[in-house]
């Protein structure tokens, strides 16, 4: 049973890098001069939706939590709704953050909305479909102790590492070589990217090798 | 300047841009005009303070020639060069505030000097210009009147020399230059290119031109001018010279003096060559000049054999293409020869430091414990044989090095008595630590039950101080992230801002589970690894998002103060952004527009009055609260006498005045400031020495170092420029946040809240306006209240001044430490980590530099550095000392 749980989250994961890679070489059929460093931003939307696509299709197929009993059509509707203002919610509260962080204020607002998109799309897209705008499941999924399922222990993974992975992203701005992706936000962003695939890699792995060790409580 | 304008295009001149190298302060500038030579970055400290030039020099040259030098202007010249001048009168060139004074020092014996006319060389230095872009900057009105005065004196030399050349049959040379240049903010020290480039105007009517004669003028080194004056002058050139001949002033010469001039200064060049390169045949520059040399003979032979003929031209001007190539690569091979290090020097104080650290981290466990005892093993017999041969070994070390080294040695220059002396502290060092370390081998099975037991409960936070501290250690490795060093430090306060946060939500949120809020996080297994991923600012960012949506799941949020700990990070962070874009420092963003330009330009008086106001009522409300009423008092009128010091000098204006012409020195405000900030400092003190003689009265003392740092934020303030004040208010503003709102009810320990001050103080360090370049120091902070230059007041009021912020963040420390009675050790806990927190970096910068000497940018961006941490470990030490007599204070209470 757990080993085909850890191969099904596998092949999801899969399924999200393959999504990924998609992004980079799709749009360079339909559209010319594409580059993910030139033409940033038109990749940024390309492969956040492209990510966001991919998880829905993934939730709706793969079903990990089989706990949502009412499934009247208003209910749905208001859930969908619920989500998509939390999707915004956390784009500003990233936005305000990075803001915060030392981004310029007026110039270049919409690359730093952008990222801010792409990071809610790698950490709050994942998590709504999975638990929902539920708060407090959120809560328990990131204090200590709280992790339920496999699904959730991988989703912990992937967050964090794609927080670190935009965190460690900023770091190469200083550097004076005028490399073209050392401009904000392009190094975030493929930090946060690379962070991103780094935790869909390792989730699974570290699962399985520490299957012996891992109890969930409703499982 | 219309007369020079002209004299550069149409007289008979030649104009070039002289490169100064840096570090373009005034000392290593006149070393490098009259010696030729580059002089190393430890002048920049001699530079207040200039001993006497004992290299070879024009001057000395012309002195030995016989000629009389006369010199009015900078004292620096006369500290350099003693009894050198037939005439002289220096002006002090450190009261900075002056600009009319020291010029007219220089004037008023211009007329009569050049009447006489019994000298051959005049040196006028002027520093008026210097001194208007110290005070006001470089876009000042005062400029453009300063410029058209200097523009009139250089009409009087001139016309004077000219109708003097009549009588003489030699021409003159009149020669305009600056030492430095001036960067955007009016100050120089480093290597902008506006700091670089100087002037170099060479008059004289030998030169010819004819008229539309246009030239550009030419880059050049700013050490060639002191090869071209002792060729005109006919003198030797200067031995240590690395310098090239300027070329276009010899053109209008017949072609034998020419190519004379040009084989006087290789031979120059290729001689100190064969001084300082012990493989100086295979150098590429001698190999061009013993080639040119041999074109040369073959040349002179030619010129004795015929006199006029195409071929000796054609053969004439080769030689000469020759010789100034060979000049320009032998000039380039030099320049990077010469800077020399003294190797054994600094592998002797690498060492000692190092053992230094070696023991500090060494005795961390130890000093750490409940106890906080830090014993250093001396006595023990088995070391007292290593000890002595470690001495024997070293001494025979020195000996050996010591009479082998033929470049000169300072380490080997030191007496023998300071010698040994360092000797034996390496050595009983190099015992200690040894000793301590087999203590801790030995006796690390018993103790082992402990470092297990806390390493279980590093929270993040911890996590992130270690990586925090690592990651800026390893970054001043890259020369980038040495001069954009501000970043790095506002990264990481906002990173440890948000793991605040993700730990206040922690605590209000989950903590009401049944887990105390500070509690034991037990962990099994598996969880002990993701804390690891929790470094980022990843959960903190989430948690976040969670508090904001949901008030309505947490039960137990009640009240406005558990309000204010889950907003107060958010608070500081927004402090931070602000503070962040009112100084823009560093190199790469520094030319960004900031608030700071903003506010001090002249159109925006009425904003920058206000602001000051504001933060300086913001200071009042924040510290008044734990003074006595008399200090408190005392603080309100002195920060009333700041408002009106900055009026009286013209920064800020009074409502009811508000275009007063009448601009002042302000001495009478800014000493009437000194009473109130000495009377509070020494109720302070009087509060302390009472609180110790009655030693139950523990309150009396934690007044008394409160008083002690309001007394030092009184002086801050008076030293800050006006929109600075604003750093002053927030840091106040961040100081109480954090105290009542965060280290209260989280109830770190000591070592984590030291570690928090040091970055914080780091942070305002930088939110000053500070970078790690000489260019940034406030210098006229060192006037303030102050009638003339008086060196020592001067130099603490300029220290204190830029590192204002660690201070005041380190003084609020003990404060804090000693309010908090919970931990007995938590002073020394504290003074420990301090210690060891600002060495780390120190320590691993020496090494880093030493290894990265040969680096391009080891003078640029290196060297600064350096003696921006040289100054900050003397000021840690300071602090440790005033920690250390607390703890005192408190071991003999109890």
């Amino acid at each position: 049973m757990k080993d085909n749980d850890i191969k099904r989250l596998l092949y999801t994961h899969l399924l999200c890098i393959f999504s990924i890679i998609l992004s980079v070489f799709i749009p360079s059929l339909f559209l010319e001069n594409f580059s993910i460093l030139e033409t940033h931003v038109t990749w940024l939307c390309i492969c956040s939706g492209f990510v966001t696509a991919v998880n829905l299709v993934l939730y709706l197929v793969v079903k990990p939590n089989t706990s949502s009993k009412r499934s009247s059509l208003s209910h749905k509707v208001t859930r969908f709704l619920k989500c998509c203002i939390y999707f915004l919610m956390s784009c500003f509260s990233f936005h305000v953050i990075f803001v915060l962080y030392g981004a310029p204020l007026i110039e270049l607002a919409l690359e730093t909305f952008l990222f801010a998109v792409i990071l809610s799309t790698f950490t709050t897209v994942p998590c709504l479909c999975l638990l929902g705008p539920n708060l407090k499941a959120w809560l328990r999924v990131f204090s200590r102790n709280g992790v339920t399922s496999i699904w959730e222990n991988s989703l912990q993974i992937t967050t964090i590492s794609s927080f670190v992975g935009a965190w460690l992203g900023a770091l190469p701005i200083p550097l004076d070589w005028e490399r073209p992706w050392q401009v904000w936000p392009i190094s975030c962003t493929l930090g946060a990217t690379f962070g991103y695939v780094a935790g869909l890699v390792i989730s699974p792995l570290w699962i399985y090798w520490n299957r012996k060790q891992l109890t969930y409580k409703n499982n | 300047m219309p007369y020079t304008t002209y004299l550069v295009e149409k007289g008979a001149s030649h104009s070039f841009v002289a490169e100064a190298k840096p570090p373009t302060v005034t000392m290593p500038r006149i070393k490098a005009l009259m010696t030729g030579s580059l002089p190393g970055f430890v002048d920049v400290i001699r530079n207040l303070n200039s001993p006497a030039l004992l290299e070879d020099s024009v001057i000395r040259q012309a002195k030995a020639a016989g000629k009389r030098i006369v010199f009015y202007g900078d004292e620096t010249w006369v500290k350099l060069f003693p009894k050198h001048f037939v005439e002289y009168d220096g002006t002090t060139s450190f009261f900075v505030s002056d600009y009319t004074e020291v010029d007219n020092n220089v004037t008023r014996h211009l007329d009569k000097v050049l009447k006489r006319g019994d000298w051959d060389i005049l040196i006028l230095h002027y520093l008026g210009l210097d001194h208007i872009g110290h005070i006001s900057g470089p876009n000042s009105p005062l400029i453009g009147q300063k410029l058209s005065e200097m523009d009139s004196v250089l009409m009087k030399i001139h016309t004077s020399l000219q109708s003097k050349e009549r009588e003489t049959p030699l021409p003159n040379l009149l020669v305009l230059c600056g030492d430095h240049g001036m960067s955007e903010t009016g100050s120089h020290g480093a290597s902008s290119t506006e700091e670089v480039n100087t002037p170099l105007i060479l008059i004289s009517s030998a030169f010819e031109r004819k008229p539309g004669d246009i030239r550009h003028p030419k880059h050049v080194q700013q050490t060639d001018v002191a090869a071209t004056l002792a060729i005109a002058l006919g003198l030797p050139i200067p031995k240590d010279s690395v310098g090239s001949l300027l070329f276009p002033v010899v053109e209008g010469r017949p072609m034998r003096e020419q190519l004379r001039f040009l084989h006087l200064n290789t031979v120059q060049l290729s001689k100190l060559l064969q001084e300082n390169v012990p493989s100086y045949e295979k150098d590429p520059g001698f190999e061009q000049f013993k080639m040119s040399e041999r074109l040369h003979g073959n040349w002179i032979r030619l010129y004795l054999e015929e006199k006029h003929s195409e071929v000796l031209f054609n053969l004439g001007s080769k030689v000469l293409r020759q010789y100034l190539d060979a000049l320009k690569t032998l000039s380039l091979s030099l320049s990077a020869q010469v800077a020399q290090y003294d190797i054994y020097s600094m592998m002797v104080g690498t060492v000692v430091v190092l053992e230094v650290l070696t023991l500090l981290l060494l005795s961390v466990p130890q000093a750490l414990r409940r106890k906080a005892e830090l014993e250093v093993p001396l006595s023990s017999p088995g070391f007292s044989l290593l000890f002595y041969l470690v001495i024997l070994v070293l001494s025979a070390v020195h000996v050996i090095v010591c009479t082998s080294a033929e470049s000169s040695c300072y380490f080997c220059g030191l007496s023998w008595l300071a010698a040994g002396g360092v000797m034996v502290l390496a050595s009983a060092l190099l015992c200690v630590t040894v000793s301590v370390l087999t203590n801790v081998l030995v006796g690390g099975n018993t103790p082992r039950k402990n470092p297990v037991h806390p390493s279980s409960r590093w929270s993040e936070l911890d996590l992130l101080i270690l990586l925090g501290t690592a990651g800026h250690v390893l970054s001043l490795g890259a020369s980038s992230f040495v001069e954009e060093e501000h970043q790095t430090w506002y990264f990481l306060v906002n990173t440890l801002c948000l793991a605040l946060s993700q730990e206040t939500y922690r605590n209000y949120f989950l903590g009401d589970d049944g887990e105390p809020p500070c509690g034991l996080r037990v962990e099994q297994g598996h969880d002990g690894a993701t804390a690891a991923w929790q470094d980022g600012p990843g959960c903190d960012v989430l948690e976040r998002d969670k508090g904001h949506g949901s008030p309505s799941t947490s039960e137990v949020l009640r009240g406005r103060e558990k309000w204010m700990v889950l907003a107060s990070p958010w608070l500081i962070l927004a402090c931070c952004r602000l503070l962040r874009s009112l100084n823009q420092t560093g190199v790469q963003w520094a030319h960004r527009p900031d608030l700071g330009h903003w506010l001090t330009s002249s159109d925006h008086k009425a904003e920058l009055s206000v602001l000051a106001a504001l933060s300086l009522l913001i200071v009042f409300v924040l510290v008044q609260r734990g003074c006595s009423p008399v200090s408190k008092a005392a603080l309100a009128l002195g920060l009333l006498g700041v408002y009106c010091y900055r009026a009286a000098i013209g920064s800020v204006r009074f409502p009811w005045r508000p275009d007063s012409k009448d601009i002042s020195k302000g001495i009478i405000e800014a000493r009437f400031v000194y009473v109130f900030v000495l009377g509070i400092l020494f109720t302070g003190t009087k509060d302390l020495l009472k609180s110790q003689v009655i030693a139950a009265d523990f309150k009396l003392k934690t007044v008394g170092l409160w008083e002690i740092y309001s007394g030092l934020v009184l002086l801050a303030a008076l030293l800050f420029r006006p929109h600075n004040l604003p750093v002053l208010a927030f840091s106040l503003l961040i100081q109480t946040l954090m105290t009542k709102f965060i280290w209260k009810p989280l109830r770190h320990d000591a070592a984590e809240i030291t570690v928090m001050h040091y970055w914080f103080g780091q942070a305002f360090f930088y939110f000053q306006g500070n970078s790690n370049n000489i260019a940034t120091v406030d210098i006229s902070a060192g006037f303030v209240g102050l009638d003339t230059y008086v060196e020592i007041p001067a130099v603490l009021l300029t220290a204190f001044g830029t590192y204002a912020g660690p201070v005041l963040w380190a003084s609020h420390l003990v404060h804090f430490l000693s309010s908090e009675t919970r931990s007995g050790s938590a002073l020394s806990h504290a003074c420990f980590c301090y210690a060891l927190i600002c060495s780390i970096p120190v320590s691993t910068y020496i090494v880093l530099v030493t290894s990265l000497r040969y680096h391009l940018f080891i003078w640029s961006v290196f060297s600064p550095k350096l003696l921006y941490e040289g100054m900050h470990l003397l000021i840690t030490a300071a602090v440790c000392v005033f920690f250390t007599a607390m703890d005192q204070t408190r071991l003999t209470q109890s």
